[in-house]
């Protein structure tokens, strides 16, 4: 079951959506996500879908690893559906029933922009080492090194917590293992029962997580790391023709979603 | 020759701890050299370890890499650089999800040029044996394969000593045979001078001097084979010796050998 989260993941490959420089694809996502919130009708929607597919198809990117990542989000999304069918008001699509057109259009919008916006983002993670990915965030966030955030230690951490969920995954399932054979049961009983069940993993891998950053931060030193100031990088970032025209589309396509709003469709 | 790590009457305790943990320690390692510390759990071998890059500093003593006393805060990039340090876990000292940027994060401290990274990465890859797996991501390695690219991280800062904290604990035969043999090569080849801590005796067979410690003090200090000679010490130090040494021992031989042949040979020399 823990074999399933996919966050962090990075599927190497040599497509033009790989070879993107990070920041622009940061910035594109951004622009995608800012787009799909502009859709309001079907037309709208279905371009949405289309440029998701699109991206989709270049990067080589299977639908089946999207939906692996969307796994679970499930609930969220059932949920999410559900509620708005019930719950919106407007003329009865049957009289008598409480589900109404109106409740029926807006559940499947709110589903379509979750899905389409957590396909998004995996499509950046999959396709960006996660090395690459936080050194263009850290570029990107450069300019609020002035208003004193602390940018390099922030994408830091986060490059240090992508690198250890295989580790710390891999921890669970040995410490669950170790549990079990010793009688613990985590599939069976309420939601409570099973939330107590979970107490004998969380604690030792608390501890053991202290244990490995304390080495951790030890053995980083040892490899002379000091911070931010004065680092190079081996693989420097570079704008090219391909992040211009990628650009390029991606004010193309919010363009497009603004007109698109303004009639309606 | 110049010692390139030089101990002097090292005393180490705790702030909190009444135990001193190092008690007095003079050694000195010679550059080129591969050295083996053997001892047990609590001996003082991993405190001793790292004060060698000066993650722990002396309660009294003085340690010296080469000129430059590891008290000394203005040089602590420069004594890090020049002694690379191993550990035991090869997970908690690996920093990046692909082998290749794990290898470029030391030099990226040390503010090397990105082309000079690239050669240095692809060179201490190279001489590891891990070159093919550069793209590779770290957790789907095994142990010893883990362990390789830890020091691949390491000899990309181009230091002049390796030093290496029971880099086998956790692995199986076959990958603490890869670590050994890789270090082994280092050291023979490159003229690295290799620090090995240890509580396998086979890993320190192959070393030029087996220094062993007991309760923060240096028992037994020379070769290998004079040192598992001493094989009443090594038990009362709880310490395995090789079976050729423990054979001749038992047999009231001259503890002159290890290699198997040779102790054949002295075994039927002394029959006839």
């Amino acid at each position: 079951m823990l074999k399933d989260i996919t966050l962090g993941q990075f599927f190497p490959g040599d497509t033009p959506v790989h070879r993107l420089d990070p920041r622009s694809k940061i910035l594109l996502l951004i622009v995608f996500i800012v787009a799909l919130f502009m859709a309001s009708g079907w037309a709208g929607y279905g371009l949405m879908i289309l440029v998701t597919a699109l991206c989709m198809a270049i990067s080589h990117i299977s639908p089946r690893n999207i939906f692996k990542g969307l796994k679970p989000m499930l609930l969220i999304i059932v949920f999410t559906a559900a509620l708005n069918l019930l719950y919106t008001q407007g003329t009865p699509l049957f009289p008598g029933w409480p589900i109404t057109r109106e409740g029926l259009d807006r559940s499947i919008a709110m589903v379509l922009r979750i899905v389409l916006l957590i396909a998004g983002t995996f499509l950046l993670t999959y396709t960006t080492s996660p090395m690459a990915l936080t050194d263009g965030m850290e570029r990107l966030l450069n300019p609020l090194k002035k208003i004193g955030l602390p940018v390099h230690e922030i994408t830091m951490m986060m490059s240090m917590a992508l690198r250890f969920i295989p580790t710390l995954i891999e921890e669970t399932d040995k410490i669950m293992s170790a549990q079990k054979a010793r009688g613990a049961d985590f599939e069976n009983g309420n939601l409570l029962q099973r939330a107590k069940a979970l107490l004998p993993i969380l604690v030792p891998l608390f501890v053991s997580s202290f244990r490995r950053a304390d080495e951790l931060a030890v053995a980083m030193e040892s490899r002379c790391y000091h911070g931010g100031s004065g680092r190079t990088r081996m693989k420097q970032l570079h704008f090219q023709a391909l992040d211009l025209w990628a650009l390029a589309l991606g004010a193309l396509l919010l363009a497009a979603m603004i007109l698109l709003r303004h009639f309606g469709l | 020759m110049e010692p390139i790590i030089r101990f002097e009457n090292v005393h180490f305790s705790y702030p909190e701890g009444e135990r001193e943990i190092l008690c007095g320690i003079n050694l000195e390692i010679t550059e080129g050299s591969f050295v083996a510390v053997l001892g047990h759990n609590g001996s003082g071998k991993s405190t001793l370890f790292k004060h060698m890059n000066a993650i722990l500093l002396p309660t009294s003593g003085k340690v010296w890499v080469r000129d430059m006393d590891t008290a000394d805060e203005d040089k602590l990039l420069d004594i890090r650089r020049t002694v690379g340090m191993v550990f035991q876990n090869p997970d908690n000292q690996i920093v990046a999800n692909v082998v290749e940027d794990d290898v470029a994060f030391a030099p990226e401290n040390l503010g090397v040029p990105s082309e000079e990274i690239r050669q240095r990465v692809d060179a201490a890859l190279k001489q590891v044996g891990m070159y093919e797996f550069r793209m590779h991501a770290p957790h789907l390695l095994s142990g010893g394969q883990k362990q390789r690219v830890a020091i691949a991280g390491v000899l990309a800062m181009q230091p002049k000593v390796l030093a290496l904290d029971e880099p086998t604990a956790m692995l199986d035969p076959q990958g603490r045979k890869e670590v050994i043999d890789t270090v082994t090569r280092l050291c023979r080849e490159k003229g690295m001078t290799v620090v090995l801590i240890t509580h396998h005796m086979e890993e320190c067979i192959g070393a030029d001097r087996l220094v062993v410690m007991s309760n923060g003090s240096i028992v037994a200090d020379g070769t290998p084979l004079e040192v598992f000679s001493q094989v009443e010490l090594m038990e009362r130090e709880g310490l395995d010796v090789p079976e050729t040494t423990r054979v001749l021992h038992e047999l009231g031989l001259p503890k002159t050998a290890m290699d198997p042949e040779s102790c054949a040979a002295i075994i039927a020399g002394a029959k006839s």
